[in-house]
This record gives structure tokens, sequence and C-alpha cells, in this order.
């Protein structure tokens, strides 16, 4: 068992929910508890999607239990194939319905369907929601385009002179994070590069449609803990190579170009020559304030991945932490973090997250909701860059994480929150100001009668905790300048050098020799 | 159209799990732990989402294949973890081990397991359980599964007192206060509730206590009390002008109350109440309303509608029908009104867009497709967040249903 108070992933079924919703033609068959059905949610709430996912929950009940669930199922399945009249359909078990283990393949292939039965075996007690959608979609690629397979082994053959290059785009589905604006962005690079699109999948992909997924010369991979089981056999199946860089930030979108250009053998000056307004800010001397801030960085692995080299390499912050809570993915994942000199953090514990970020005290995280909430209450500024999902993550503008304009939307996103910090610095400095203080009329409102007593009063020193090492009232006054999002880390610094040495109360002398001390 | 009755088929409605929600910020010394799956936990985040700020007093232990290998061992997990999370948390005083499907499936003991932990960590922590599993509970059931198991550790009242009142169901803090204020000047001054705010105010019980259900879905808690010796006040609930003036009357009739300390004890109330409720009955008399099932709330609810503002009542699903607690509602609904107990959900959907009713009262997964078809909804789900019950909030509660139409005629684009 492990203790849980908040999760990354849903259970794998909801990966499968995922793919299904995406899709079109498609009905997934969920042998479940009533309870399940929360999912439904998710997608009509957080996604904010205008109709129902296309899923039949067989709602069994503990009356059920003793008779004949086997049975329930088969009459849910008949009834939602009636009912809703798929292409394909999916069938498989949540955690409960894996217990008693009624095998909703076997009971669904008796009902001889005229359609496809696609069976999931999802592992719910081992497994998550990204592989749950990665198994899923690879299970429905495999079923649906196994007829048209040549010959193991048999190479590609070589495009006709003439012909325009194709490729399939592979990885977005429902609630996924910004994956419908990054299909934009993407499809909008593969027009300049003059490339054509196949068939894009699982989003607004029909079983039809992936029975010719074989017909592209290659594919694009967006999102790896998606779509790459699937584009590996794909490879392995119809000789097609993938380009697997997600192009996030310009330098990923400038090789997700030169590669795409080389697999289809086109020029990709057109592409390139995109203007992007990021590299140009990120270059202007306001943009100085952002070197070397200390930046923790956690998400799926392919959103932590590109965000820490977009910190490094196109924004000049430093990566102080990086981490993801795909295991799937780990291998990927510390590689990058080696990059940046130091250790991933490979979990799916929150507090576990936490307490690194606690422990680091960053001037900026990029993570997920759930960081969001720990940078709140660390008073840090924060970004989001990766599922799980909010209603807040599906803006009603445009707004793609990939291509030249996904790096736009990302400098904004990022930098956004430091200059509100910064704001706040300004405003904390002038607080005693003669004429900003906090008692000061507002100067556009004309002149007014002055306060009767102009002179703020000095601020409590902070009452000290049972543990809390004693400062003195002017260092704590000083302290108290000092920009609340390093002000964490100055105390514990200071606190540090006052116990290493043996100074019984902080005064600011201390606080300015052990700022002396630490940025050697 | 069907009329009434009870049909078969897939459901929508959340688990007793989800009651955890706001038990958990009612009882403020307690903490949920859900033995259960990811998709329990999942499940949580999802319904209670916004309360992400704090470290919340739930908390899901999940089983995974290790403890589904042998029974012993999930034991002593679940004995590691309960150490983990007291440790963590020195503020518990009440720890509620709450079984889920998995659970009840594999047969996971939560009753022996919290005997031996409450042994263990007495007297700083007491450790109870109950289930709310989505195979055994729908949604609002998780609180009558919680409330009745705290009725066998509740103390014994003392025989020599007098009677005393015991208000069952959670409600909120405000409208806990205005009731025992209406209750003091009724002469009623020896008013309890349950579940109590804090696990050290446990409400005592004897055969002296009169009880009143101040929610719809509590049998078991009920049964529970009847156990206990305690006896019920048969009422309607207090939802409306009129209801509530029904249920404060109800408990004045068991405790000899006349009837003119009764009239100045609610008058000024449902004066204010009726009179706060005649602008929505202006916007909602005739509208036509049609309830998909969720809280249990959806008869008590659709009497109100029909009675205080002159609604017309479409279908009402409600998950189960208890029609002992339910007959002072049924008897007030109009005639005929089609009820359908457990809907299967394609069915009715069917039968909704055929209807096409001003206003649907429905779960969050149903809402915003409805929406998209054009079809105005109310999410059943606030109504167990939002304060609805008593006088003052009589009309608060016509707003909810007024709101989704009021911002129809708003919007020109």
């Amino acid at each position: 068992m492990q203790l849980t108070v908040w999760t990354y992933e849903g259970p794998p079924h909801v990966g499968a929910m995922r793919i299904a919703t995406a899709m079109r033609g498609v009905h997934y068959v969920l042998h479940a508890p009533q309870g399940d059905t929360y999912a439904d949610l998710l997608f009509t709430m957080i996604e904010r999607l205008p109709r129902r996912p296309p899923v039949t929950y067989t709602t069994f009940q503990a009356r059920d239990l003793g008779g004949d669930t086997a049975g329930l199922f088969q009459r849910a399945a008949r009834e939602a194939y009636e009912r809703f009249q798929p292409q394909a359909l999916l069938v498989g078990a949540s955690c409960t319905a894996e217990l008693i283990q009624d095998d909703p393949g076997g009971l669904a292939r008796a009902l001889e369907l005229p359609i496809p039965v696609v069976p999931l075996d999802l592992s719910s007690y081992q497994k998550k929601e990204n592989w749950g959608a990665a198994e899923t979609f690879y299970r429905l690629v495999r079923a649906m385009a196994s007829p048209a397979a040549p010959p193991r082994g048999t190479p590609r053959p070589a495009r006709a002179p003439g012909i325009k290059a194709r490729c399939n785009v592979l990885g977005p589905t429902a609630l996924g994070f910004r994956h419908r604006d990054d299909l934009v962005a993407v499809r909008e690079i593969l027009d300049r590069l003059g490339v054509e699109v196949a068939v894009t999948a699982p989003l607004d992909a029909s079983p039809a449609d992936l029975a010719r997924l074989g017909d592209a010369d290659f594919n694009v991979v967006l999102y790896p803990e998606i779509a790459r089981p699937a584009a590996d056999w794909l490879g392995r199946t119809f000789d097609q190579p993938a380009v697997v860089t997600p192009p996030i930030g310009l330098g990923a979108t400038r090789e997700f170009i030169a590669e795409v250009a080389r697999l289809a053998g086109v020029d990709p000056a057109p592409a390139l020559a995109a203007a992007s307004r990021a590299a140009w800010y990120s270059r202007s001397v306001d943009s100085n304030y952002l070197t070397g801030k200390r930046v923790f960085v956690f998400g799926d692995a392919t959103h932590a991945i590109a965000a820490a080299r977009i910190a490094a390499d196109e924004l000049g912050f430093t990566v102080a932490g990086l981490g993801s809570y795909t295991r799937e993915l780990a291998r990927e994942v510390r590689d990058a973090a080696a990059r940046h000199g130091i250790e991933a953090l490979i979990t799916d514990d929150y507090l576990q997250v936490e307490a690194q970020i606690a422990e680091l005290q960053p001037e900026l995280v990029l993570g997920t909701q759930m960081e969001r909430h720990i940078a709140k209450r660390l008073g840090i500024p924060c970004a989001v860059i990766s599922a799980p999902v909010h209603v807040q993550d599906y803006p009603a503008r445009y707004s793609p994480q990939m291509g030249f304009e996904g790096a736009n939307v990302i400098f904004d996103t990022w930098v956004h929150p430091l200059m509100m910090g910064l704001e706040e610095h300004l405003l904390t400095m002038f607080r005693d100001d003669f004429e900003f203080h906090d008692d000061a009329p507002p100067s556009h409102l004309g002149p007014a009668p002055a306060p009767a007593t102009a002179s703020k009063s000095t601020p409590a020193p902070t009452p000290a905790a049972a543990d809390a090492f004693p400062w003195h009232a002017d260092a704590e006054k000083e302290l108290a300048k000092i920009p609340f999002f390093v002000r964490g880390k100055a105390r514990r610094n200071t606190e540090r050098f006052a116990r290493e040495r043996s100074v019984p109360v902080i005064t600011v002398e201390t606080l300015y020799d052990a700022k002396a001390h630490f940025s050697r | 159209m069907s009329g009434s009755g009870v049909e078969r088929g897939q459901r929508a409605v959340f688990c007793g799990l989800t009651g955890i929600i706001w038990l958990h910020r009612k009882i403020q010394d307690a903490f949920f732990l859900i033995v259960g799956s990811r998709t329990c936990a999942h499940l949580m985040q999802s319904a209670a989402g916004v309360m992400v700020f704090a470290e919340p007093r739930f908390a899901t232990a999940i089983i995974d294949e290790r403890d589904l290998a042998g029974l012993a061992d999930a034991n002593a997990e679940l004995d590691r973890i309960v150490k983990q999370l007291l440790a963590r948390r020195p503020d518990i005083k009440l720890l509620f081990l709450v079984g889920s499907c998995p659970s009840e499936v594999i047969k996971l003991d939560l009753s022996r397991a919290a005997h031996r932990l409450s042994t263990q960590f007495s007297p700083a922590v007491r450790v109870l359980n109950y289930s709310g599993s989505g195979i055994e509970t729908t949604f609002t059931q998780g609180e009558d599964a919680c409330l009745s198991a705290l009725v066998p550790d509740l103390p014994a009242a003392d025989r020599e007192q007098p009677a005393n009142l015991l208000i069952v169901g959670a409600l909120a803090d405000v409208v806990e206060d205005q009731m025992r204020a209406v209750f003091a000047a009724m002469g009623i001054s020896r008013v309890q509730f349950l579940p109590p705010r804090r696990s050290t105010q446990m409400p005592a019980i004897g055969p002296g206590t009169r009880y009143l259900l101040a929610q719809p879905f509590l049998a078991d808690t009920a049964r529970a009390l009847e156990e206990r010796s305690a006896r019920r006040i048969d009422a309607p609930f207090p939802l409306g002008a009129d209801g509530t003036s029904a249920w404060f009357k109800a408990a004045a009739d068991a405790f000899g109350v006349d009837a003119g300390r009764f009239e100045r004890a609610t008058d000024a109330g449902r004066q204010r109440a009726r009179g706060a409720l005649g602008r929505y009955r202006e916007l909602l008399a005739g509208k036509r309303i049609f309830f998909f099932p969720d809280s249990q709330l959806e008869i008590p609810l659709a009497r109100f509608l029909a009675a205080e503002l002159g609604m017309q009542i479409l279908e009402i699903g409600t998950p189960y029908l208890h029609r002992a607690h339910m007959a002072c509602e049924l008897t007030a609904l109009p005639a005929a009104t089609p009820i359908v107990e457990g809907p299967h959900l394609d069915k009715q959907l069917d039968r909704c867009r055929e209807l096409k009713p001003d206003l649907v009262v429905c779960g969050l997964g149903l809402a915003n497709p409805l929406e998209a078809l054009g079809i105005a909804t109310k999410w059943s789900i606030e109504l167990v967040f939002t304060p609805i019950q008593g006088f003052e909030q009589a009309a608060d509660l016509a707003e909810l249903f007024a709101r989704p139409l009021v911002r129809r005629t708003r919007l020109v684009a």
C-alpha cells in the first residue's frame, strides 16, 4: 500500500478513456461499479467537452456479485453496440472489475459483434493513466492496421518522384495538456515544409483512419508517453521511421523541423524562417534580470525535459531541480538532469516533490497544477507546464506549447509570474516611503488631507516558534527588505551560518556576514 | 414516457466516498483514510480539486499488487500506513478507515483493523470504519454509513435528564446555529447535532432521545439510532418556507410546545422566507423541471419547487426510494409525478431529450452535454455543498434554480 494525498495520474482505464474520447467511431464498454462514472466529469467539466465520453459502464452492485456479472457485462456491451453503432469496440475492466475476473475480452468476443473488438488488459494495481493511454492506443492501432501489414521485413517502397511526403501525427488525446493547440501549431510547420498529414491520431481519428496508418512515409510522435509504443510497432511493421523530438521550445522546434525535412526530403528553410518573438525578448536588455534564476522543473517526462532545456538554453535560468512522475521514461529524465549537473527526482509522491522544492528554495517553479499549489504555499512564483490538468489549462485563446508560437506562449507564461515577483518587491521596498506608504491616499485622486500620524508602526518581529533561531528585531526588519521570493532561503542560510558559528542572536551584521559567505 | 417505477441499467452516480468531501470539513478533528485503489484517490481529487491548497484531512491507502497477494500482508501494510499518517497528523482525534469497492471485493476486514488500531492508539485516537464503496453505496449514502458507524459509540444519555432532541445529518454551521435559536425560542434547549463539529462533542442518546432527520439519505443511521432506543419524529425535510415550518412543527408537537409559542418562534422566519421566495416564484412558476438521480434530495427538492414555486415536475430520478422517510414528502408531491428509482442512464437521457425541459438537475458528467443540446442545467452537487436548509436559506435555494434561467435571458451572443 501507498499513502496518497494527491495523485499525478489517474488509473489506467482513464488513459483508455482519453483515447476513446479523442476518437470518432469508438465506444468503450468498461466493467466497473457506479462510482467509476465520475471519470466523465474530467472530460465534460475540466476540458468542457460538449458531449459525453463514449463510455458505457456496467455499474455492477454488491447484489450482482453473487449472481451473473458476466451476463451484465454482455448485456451492456450488446446494448452499447446497438445504441451507438461504433466502428470498433474497446472492452475492459476498471480496478474493481479486474478483481472479479470476468474476462471482458472473451465475453465480448462471444457476442460475435460484426465489428473489431479490442480487449484491454490494463493492470490497474500496477499501472497508471499515461501507460493506459499508450497501451490502448497501441492495441487499437495494431488491431486496425495489422490487416494492411506487408510481410515482415519488407522495405518501404521509395516514394514516386513528384509525390509529396506524407506523415502521421501521433499522440494528441482528449484531456491532454494543450494537445489540441499543439496539433494546430505542428500542422502549420508541416504545411510550411510542404509535408502532407495522412492521419492524425488518436485525436479526431476513426478506426478506419487507423487502418491506413501504414500508408504514410513516416510518423511524427508528439507525446512519447502516449504514442511511442504504437509508433515503435508501426516502425517495425511498416518500416516507417519516426520523428521523436517534441517541438517544445525554440531549439527543439528547429531540430524537429530539421528531422522532418530530412525524412521528407524537403528544404527546412521556409519553416525555420518563421519569426520568433521569444528569441528576441530573451535577448532584450530587460531580460537580464532572468539570468541565473534558479528554477525547479517537474511534470510528465516530455514537458519536464523540454522545460529544463528551454529554461537553461533559451532563458538563461539555472535548473536547480528536475523531476518527473513518468516512470516509463525515467532514463530520459535522468539523462536530461545529468546535462544540467543535477540528479533527477523520479517519483509520484507529491509530498516528496514538496519536500524537495522546500529544500531547494527555487526562484521559480515550473510544474503541474500540484506544484502550483506547493509554490503558492511556499510563496514562490510558478508556471504550469504539464498535466495533470485543471480547467485553467484549457484557455479560450489559442495557446500551444509547440512550435514557434508555443515558444512565445511559454516565454509569457513563465516570465509573467517573475515580473509579478519583481513588482511585489518594489511594493515592499516602497512600503515605508513617505509618499507611497499604505496610509497615503492615491495621488491620482488629487490632494487629500494628510492622516493625523504619518508614521507607520514598525512591524513587530515575527513571534518565535519553539524551535526558531533567535533574531534581533533590527535583523528581522532587514530581512523583511529582501524580496519575498528569496527571503526563505536567506533566513535559512543565515540561521545555518549562525548555528555553525554558535552565534547566539542573529543581528544585521550576522545577516550580511552570511550573505557574503554564501555568495562566494 | 414511462410512469413511476424501478429501472436497471447503467447509472451515473458518485459512490459514497464522495461524502468525505463535506464530512471532513464538518468534523474538524477527523481524518478519513480510504483503503482503495488509484481510482478512489483520483475520484476524490477530481471531485474535491479546489481544496488542494490545504493538506486535506483525507487520503487514500492505495492497494497494490503486493497487497493482493495475501491478506495478512495487507493488514500489516495498513497498520504501517496508519502509523505513518498519525505521526504526520498529531491533531487527529478520530480516524475513519473507509472501505471501497476493491477493499470490499477482496474482503479486507476493516472493522477488525479499526478495532486493532483503536486499541493501539487509544486514548489519543479513536479508529472507526465504514464502507463508502460504490457497489454498496451511492453518493450521499456515504454520509449515512459514516454516521451509523458513530452511533454505537455515542455516550448514553443520563436517564434522569428530560428528553433531548437530536438533529441528524450534516448541515452548515450557520444553519445549525439558526436552528438552535428557533428551538430555543420554542423552549427546546437540549438540542444536539450529529455529526458534531468535533469528535469530542458527541451527542448523548438514550430512550429519552427524539431525533429529527435533516437529510433524506440516512436510513442506516436511523436504524442504528432506533437500536439505541431513540425515536424518530416523522417530518418532511427542512427545505423551503413551508417545508422548514413543517419540520419545526413536528419537533414542536413531539416536545409538547403549544401552538402560540410555535407561531411566535417561527413566524418571523417563515414570513421572511415566503417574502423572499415571491421574487423567484415569478421566474420559476410554470417552468418544467426534470431530475436525474444524484443526492437523494431529488424528492424533497421537487416537493419544494412544485409547492412553493409552482414549477412543473416532469420526472424525478432518484438512486433509491426510502418510502418511510419520504412519506411526508411523497404525499406533498403533485399527484401522478413520475418517480423512477435507479434509472437507466441512456433511457432517461432519451426521455429528457424528448421532453425538452426548461431545467434539468443532473450530475457534473451530464451538465455540459445537455447544455450543448440547448437544455439549461443545475449541477446537483451544488445542492449538497451549499447551505440550503432552513428559513433563511429558502430563497438561496430557489436562486440556485433561477440562476441558469436568468443567465440565459442575459446572454445575447
